[in-house]
């Protein structure tokens, strides 16, 4: 018989993950809880400069002020902040100066997850900084990027080689006021990416980090701050994976994109971590502040495929302040089981003729719900400001939910907003026309799901379209592919 | 003096009002009080008056108007005929007040209204953390019980004026009305105002759609600018039955509409049209919620406003599907145009949806008239002013024209005539 909708409802519930292993690496831990000796611990750890620790201690004594949000359309049993590892470092201390000097193990780890990185720097030409448990163990491709100025290594390391740079831009786009949990992440970030492509010059290769949650309980706090100076262009790829775990982890990222003049910046970023199983057990906690500036005639652009995370928080946004910016947001999100999703964008119109896209595409499944909250804002002075959104909602079981919350608010008369969305689930004119044209029921599906989120993944680099797929298909699949 | 120190509490709002002598049900009157007891007027970090500032409104303390000032209130009667019901300052106006005696309809006060049927009040309405329900409760001046009998089919007007005409006085009137199975009425509302400023009109409505019921609300919203209104309609659907209402917003300094519909039935079709012309410092909100508790229902939702001078527009319309309502097909539109670069307009169609097998869509716009149209029209020989009206007449026209009243449509083209001078 053929594949029915019910079938497949099942098969998705019973997937499981299937990134989800332990890699047992000996690791350097700060006790558990947060106060300020942990900080101090962390900045001492890191061989931090003064100022930095000032910023972490200032963020704190605001985080201490602040109170959990509780707008968004999800529910979960709040973290408790005292029973957090703030800090977790391999042990290694030595810096790789090869790649064979890499941990045996943490080399399988990468493999396991399809990221072997002699594949990757052989074949594919992506650098990638590769990032275990808050330390960066590998950095490639560093010498050929840096013969044309560009600077891509881990946070800690900008933060001592270029302090003027992190200095000037950390905080500028996301500053520690701005919200709980990026307050928590400005006071006790342990690592994250940093990057900055030089005035005029064009990123020649994609650049790509990999985020991984490794030890039980700890929680990962990444900082990344990408700069592209005047009429620069990097393509920025971020991606992750997490091992099944009970306990709830948190992840309090932040990301801050700054394109100057003529600048433009491509963010993609595939999201896979562990979802809990499929009692909703477990998972993780994604609370991320993801936020880009860009100035005169620069350009930023999102693209997401989120198929992870028991509970996600996060808007990746764009503040249009210079005149002629473009402001784009792409993004497939696809929840499972108990699974919550509250995802959209911002996109803050300040200067003349800006302009913004936002295609936002939801698939629930299982018992999940799926939560589209976007907010456009076209201030007075952004004469002929342009947006246009579409968030489209895919509905595969009775149980599941989609949700619209889009703000729009607009002061300026010359502006032109659109905004539609659509509900529904997979048409059954749909699936019986290619029935009768003799494609089984199940790629009828995988079919119609593949069309649905294509505008999205048509954004994704080469190098991460086919990854973004096997996520979708993991998490969607069962045998839709 | 900073906001901190304006005392914007209800205890200081309700001062010179008393409470309402109406026997409502002890328990709904306590309840009242208890929600207003040491809160204060919401702000705009409460999500649901996010774009409202009621600071204005906070700072008053109105009293209840003992005599009528002698308005002409007929003048601002939409219909000529059937049944009107005036009230000026919350208070019947008996002299103007018209009964036709219509088989299958009864209009009567709840002062006359029998313990059973006063225990009906109330039912729909939520008081947890609506302050201006708990309000019209506790402080209820006058209510208008409005009965129409099953397979009853009302064909003359049942006609409602609120009319504010003092100085800082509050009106809160609360009406009921019970449509029997099978039958069809519509009531006209209108709000107005004269010689009235900083007066507010809190008025509720509670409407009971029973099976196979058919009933259209049709709503003109015109006092001057100075005074407040906040109108709240509680709609309950029952199956088969069709709610359509008509909100059309003209003038008045802030004004805020409250719309649940709870579809609670089967085979229902829900329609909510809303038009907003608004100019000077107006200040409109509407907040929508329909509620779809049961499968195999429509509901259409159609909000289009211009918004000139220094005006603000909010639109805020949540369609719900609970679970297993399926085969809802759901669709919301809203359209705003903006005239001048000092109005604004915050928008926010909401979508909750719980199962799968609907069709569910929303969508809004906001920009301004097309200037290729406007210079079209010109190279025709007409003005720019008349080619500006003339589009924004087609914008609106598309909402005023969903109205098949012709009393209702000729009272709207009059005020649109005397307060923007469009000829329709």
């Amino acid at each position: 018989m053929g594949y029915t909708e019910n079938e497949l409802a099942k098969d998705l519930e019973n997937q499981e993950y299937k990134f989800g292993f332990v890699t047992n690496i000996e690791s350097d831990k700060a006790p558990k809880g947060l106060n300020e000796g942990i900080i101090r611990f962390i900045s001492a750890k890191k061989e931090e400069p003064e100022w930095l620790l000032d910023f972490r201690l200032k963020a704190f004594a605001l985080w201490k002020e602040m109170t959990e949000p509780e707008w968004a359309h999800v529910h979960y049993e709040k973290p408790d902040f005292q029973d957090i590892t703030y800090y977790s470092a391999p042990k290694q201390t030595k810096k790789y100066e090869s790649w064979d000097d890499v941990d045996p193990e943490m080399k399988e780890t990468m493999a396991k997850l399809g990221i072997s990185m002699e594949e990757q720097q052989r074949l594919t030409g992506v650098a990638v900084d590769f990032v275990m448990d808050s330390v960066s163990v590998a950095t490639s491709f560093k010498s050929k990027l840096a013969e044309l100025g560009i600077v891509f290594c881990s946070f800690s390391e900008a933060v001592k080689e270029h302090p003027e740079l992190v200095r000037k831009y950390m905080g500028t786009v996301v500053p520690m006021t701005d919200n709980f949990y990026a307050a928590l992440n400005s006071a006790v970030f342990t690592d994250g990416s940093f990057c900055y492509i030089p005035s005029g010059v064009r990123c020649p290769m994609e650049l790509s980090t990999y985020f991984r949650i490794n030890e039980g309980g700890t929680g990962q706090f990444e900082r990344t701050l990408v700069v592209a100076d005047q009429g620069a262009y990097v393509s920025y790829l971020e991606g992750c994976t997490a091992p099944q775990r009970d306990e709830n982890q948190l992840h309090a990222a932040v990301v801050e994109l700054i394109a100057l003049d003529d600048a433009e910046i491509k963010y993609s970023t595939v999201q896979n971590w562990y979802p809990g199983d499929k009692e909703g057990k477990g998972g993780i906690y994604n609370f991320v502040t993801k936020r880009g500036l860009c100035e005169r005639n620069a350009k930023i652009s999102w693209t997401q495929v989120e198929t992870g995370s028991a509970v996600t928080w996060k808007y990746p946004s764009c503040v249009l302040k210079g005149d002629n910016s473009i402001g784009e947001f792409y993004s497939v999100a696809v929840t499972n089981n108990y699974q919550q999703a509250d995802t959209g964008t911002k996109m803050i119109h300040l200067g003349k003729n800006t302009k913004s896209t936002i295609i936002s595409k939801g698939i629930s499944a299982g018992k999940s719900q799926n939560s589209y909250r976007g907010l456009v804002q076209i201030h007075k002075n952004a004469d002929n400001a342009r947006n246009f959104s579409q968030c489209d909602s895919l509905l595969m079981t009775d149980e599941c939910g989609a949700h619209t919350f889009p703000y729009i608010e607009c002061k300026n008369s010359s502006a032109k907003i659109e905004h539609e969305a659509t509900t529904s689930k997979i048409g059954e004119d749909q699936i019986f026309y290619c029935l009768q044209r003799g494609i089984s029921e199940e790629k009828a599906i995988s079919l119609i799901v593949n069309g649905y989120c294509k505008e999205v993944l048509n954004q994704l680099p080469m190098e991460f379209a086919v990854e973004a797929q096997k996520l979708l298909a993991i998490s969607l699949e069962g045998s839709v592919g | 003096m900073s906001e901190t120190q304006i005392d914007r509490s209800f205890s200081a709002f309700t001062k010179h009002l008393r409470q309402t002598e109406i026997s409502l049900p002890a328990d709904l009157i306590a309840q009242s009080l208890d929600e207003l007891n040491g809160k204060s007027f919401p702000t705009t970090r409460i999500e649901a008056w996010k774009y409202t500032r009621l600071t204005k409104l906070s700072k008053l303390s109105p009293t209840f108007a003992v005599q009528h000032e002698g308005v002409n209130s007929a003048s601002f009667a939409i219909h000529s005929t059937g049944n009107r019901v005036v009230l000026e300052n919350g208070a019947l106006h008996l002299n103007t007040t018209q009964f036709e005696a219509v088989n299958g309809l009864s209009i009567k006060r709840f002062s006359e209204c029998s313990t059973e049927e006063l225990q009906h009040i109330g039912s729909l309405l939520t008081l947890e953390n609506e302050p201006f329900n708990a309000l019209n409760t506790a402080f209820l001046q006058e209510g208008i019980f409005i009965q129409i009998d099953d397979n009853a089919q009302i064909d003359a007007p049942i006609e409602l004026i609120h009319l504010l005409s003092k100085v800082e006085c509050a009106a809160t009137i609360r009406v009921f009305i019970h449509v029997g199975k099978f039958a069809k009425a519509a009531l006209t509302m209108g709000t107005w105002s004269a010689g009235a400023d900083k007066s507010i009109l809190n008025a509720v409505s509670e409407i009971h759609v029973s099976e196979g019921a058919h009933f259209t609300l049709r709503k003109l919203q015109s006092e001057e600018e100075g005074n407040f209104q906040i109108c709240t309609e509680e709609i309950e659907q029952k199956k088969d039955s069709v709610f359509t209402m008509h909100t059309v917003t003209l003038n008045g300094t802030l004004v805020r509409n409250n719309v649940r519909v709870r579809v609670n039935g089967t085979n229902c079709e829900t329609n909510l049209y809303g038009a907003y012309l608004l100019k000077g410092n107006q200040h409109a909100d509407n907040h929508t919620v329909i509620d779809h508790m049961m499968p195999h229902c429509l509901s259409n939702e159609l909000y289009k406003g211009v918004i000139d001078e220094q005006a603000t527009a909010v639109f805020n319309g949540k369609v719900f599907v609970r679970k297993d309502a399926q085969k809802i097909n759901a669709f919301q539109s809203n359209g705003n145009v903006l005239m001048t670069d000092t109005a604004s307009v915050n928008s926010k169609p909401e979508l909750e949806i719980y199962a799968d097998d609907v069709k569910c869509s929303h969508g809004s716009t906001t920009g301004q008239l097309d200037e290729e149209a406007v210079f079209y029209l010109q190279s025709r020989g007409i003005s720019e002013r008349s080619a500006r009206n003339l589009l924004v007449e087609a914008f609106i026209g598309e909402v005023l024209d969903k109205n098949n009243n012709q009393d209702f449509t000729n009272k709207t083209n009059a005020i649109l005539n005397a307060r923007f001078g469009w000829e329709r």
